[in-house]
C-alpha cells in the first residue's frame, strides 16, 4: 500500500514518525501552513515557519525517503489578529516557491468579517498563481460554516475541481460532493472521523474526489491513521486498486494541478541520507 | 565550470526561450529577479548537464541569472529569500560571480544549518574567503555529520595543526563511544600527523 498524506503537520512531529510512516508505506506528504498552539503575533515569525516548510521540513523527510510538499496561507485562526495581516503581503512572494502545492489552510474558524477578507484575497492569490485551494472547515457551527465557505469559493470564480474542502464528516459530505470540491477528511483517533466511518462514506459516496489524511498535528492525533483507513477499506472488500485511488491517486490528481509536483525517488546519496539526523543532530 | 560553460551548456535545453527573456527582464529591472529566480529551476528543468553531475539545468539557469543581476545586495537577499534549492544555486555560483567578500554571510548561514547539503556547498572554491576558524568548523562539522571531505576545497592545502587537533579530539570522543570515525577524517588526521611529524624532525 502506497500512501501520499494529502494534509499532515510534519514541523509538529518528531522523527520516530517519519520512520513509522516510512516502515507503513508513507511516501508523500503535503504539509499546510497552520496555526502552532501559541498564537503568533507578526509577519518575522510566520516567514521563518513558511521556510521551514520549504527548506527544513522536506530536507528531513528525504532523510525517510518521504517526498514533502507544503501549501502556504495565513491561517483564519490567526487571520483575526490585525498584527498578522502582514502575512497577507508576504505571500505573493513564497506562493512561487517549486515546494507551494497549494494555498491553504484558508476558509473560515470563528466566521468573522476578517476571516471573510482574508478568504476571498487568498483565493484570489491562487487565481492569479495558478495553484489549487486547501481550504478549512471550523470545528463549531460546521455545516453553516461550510454553505459558507461554498458560497466564498463560488464567488471567487475559482473552478470547484481546484479546491480541497476539509475536515469533512457525514453531515457536510454531500454539499460539497454536489459543490464539484474535493472532500477532504481528517481521520483521527477520536474527533473528525475515524476509519470505520471512513469506509461507510467511501461505500455511500464512491472514490471520486476524495482525499483521506491523517492532519496530525501537536494535539491528539496519529499520522498512521491513513493507512488504517487503508486497511479498513480493504477489510470491507474494496481492492487495493480502490485504496490506491484513494490514498495515492487521488491526492497526486489534486495536487498535481499545481504542476509542482514532484514525485521523483528521493536520492539518499544527493542529501547524505545517514547524516546529522539519522545520527542524532550535531 | 564557467559561467561560459554554463551558457554553452544551457545553449539548447528545452526553456532556453524562458531563460533568454528571463535575463532581459532582470537586465532592464533588477526588481523582477525574485519571481524569475523562485521559478527558474521548474521552467529548465532538475536535468544534470552533460559534462558535469554537479550542475542541473534550473541550477545553472539560476547562476545565470545571479550572474546578470551582480548586484551583491540583491544577490545576499535571493538566498535569504530562497528555498533549500535556491539557497545551494546561489552558494553553488559565488565562485563565478564578481561580488568579492559580499556572499561570506551567506556561507555562515549554511554552515549554521542542519542541512547537509547547504553545509557541504559552502565549503566550496569561495571558502577561500573565509576565515581559517570558520572553516575549520566547517570541515568538523562535515565529519560529524557524515559528509564525505571531497566536497571541501582545497582540503589539503588548508588543513593545519589546529585542524589535526580537532579532529584528533573528535576520534578520542568517537574511540569513547565505541563509534568510528569516517575513513576520510582518519586519512586526513593520519596526513596531517605525518606532515607534522616530518616538519619537527626537519
Amino acid at each position: 500500500m502506497r500512501i501520499f498524506d494529502p494534509h499532515i503537520h510534519m514541523t509538529s512531529r518528531t522523527t520516530d514518525d517519519y520512520r513509522a510512516m516510512a516502515a507503513n508505506g508513507v511516501q508523500a506528504v503535503v504539509e499546510p501552513a497552520f496555526w502552532l498552539g501559541q498564537p503568533r503575533t507578526n509577519p518575522g515569525s510566520f516567514a521563518d515557519y513558511f521556510d521551514s516548510l520549504i527548506g527544513w521540513e522536506p530536507y528531513r523527510a528525504a532523510q525517510f525517503g518521504i517526498r514533502h510538499h507544503a501549501t502556504l496561507a495565513l491561517n483564519p485562526k490567526e487571520a483575526n489578529d490585525p498584527r498578522c495581516r502582514g502575512v497577507l503581503d508576504l505571500l505573493p512572494r513564497y506562493l512561487d516557491k517549486d515546494g507551494v502545492v497549494a494555498v491553504g489552510e484558508i476558509g473560515y474558524d470563528s466566521m468573522t468579517p476578517a476571516e471573510d477578507e482574508a478568504f476571498a484575497a487568498q483565493l484570489a492569490l491562487a487565481i492569479s498563481y495558478e495553484l489549487p485551494a486547501l481550504v478549512h472547515t471550523p470545528h463549531r457551527d460546521k455545516a453553516a460554516g461550510t454553505r459558507r465557505t461554498l458560497d466564498v469559493v463560488a464567488e471567487s470564480g475559482i473552478e470547484p475541481g481546484r479546491v480541497a474542502v476539509d475536515h469533512l464528516n457525514e453531515v457536510t459530505v454531500g454539499l460539497v460532493r454536489d459543490s464539484g470540491c474535493w472532500m477532504g477528511f481528517s481521520i483521527y483517533p477520536e474527533t473528525k472521523m475515524s476509519p470505520p466511518r471512513m469506509v461507510e462514506i467511501i461505500k455511500a459516496y464512491g472514490t471520486e474526489r476524495i482525499l483521506v489524511n491523517s492532519a496530525a498535528d501537536w494535539g491528539h492525533s496519529d499520522p498512521l491513521l491513513t493507512v488504517e483507513t487503508g486497511k479498513a477499506l480493504l477489510a470491507a472488500g474494496f481492492t487495493a486498486d480502490d485504496v490506491d485511488r484513494v490514498l495515492w491517486r487521488n491526492p497526486v490528481e489534486f495536487y498535481g494541478q499545481s504542476g509542482r509536483l514532484d514525485l521523483s525517488e528521493t536520492t539518499p546519496g544527493a542529501t547524505f541520507a545517514g547524516s546529522s539526523i539519522a545520527r542524532g543532530g550535531s | 565550470m564557467t559561467l561560459d560553460d554554463l551558457r554553452a551548456a544551457l545553449a539548447a535545453v528545452p526553456g532556453r526561450e524562458w531563460l533568454d527573456d528571463a535575463l532581459a527582464r532582470v537586465r532592464t529591472d533588477p526588481d523582477t529577479a525574485g519571481p524569475l529566480f523562485a521559478r527558474a529551476e521548474r521552467k529548465l528543468g532538475r536535468e544534470p548537464l552533460a559534462g558535469d553531475g554537479a550542475w542541473t539545468a534550473g541550477r545553472a539557469a539560476r547562476a545565470l541569472l545571479l550572474a546578470e543581476l551582480a548586484d551583491p545586495q540583491r544577490i545576499v537577499t535571493l538566498y535569504q529569500q530562497g528555498d533549500a534549492a535556491e539557497r545551494l544555486a546561489v552558494l553553488a555560483a559565488l565562485p563565478l560571480l564578481d561580488i568579492g567578500d559580499a556572499g561570506v554571510p551567506l556561507l555562515q548561514d549554511a554552515l549554521r544549518t542542519n542541512d547537509a547539503r547547504l553545509v557541504a556547498a559552502a565549503l566550496g572554491p569561495y571558502a577561500a574567503h573565509l576565515d581559517a576558524a570558520t572553516w575549520r568548523q566547517g570541515v568538523v562539522k562535515c565529519v560529524f555529520m557524515g559528509i564525505p571531505l571531497s566536497a571541501v576545497d582545497r582540503l589539503d592545502d588548508r588543513a593545519d595543526q589546529e585542524l589535526a587537533g580537532m579532529l584528533s579530539a573528535l576520534a578520542q570522543e568517537r574511540a569513547a563511544a565505541g563509534r568510528r570515525m569516517p575513513d576520510d577524517a582518519t586519512a586526513l588526521l593520519n596526513r596531517l600527523t605525518v606532515a607534522d611529524t616530518s616538519r619537527k624532525q626537519a
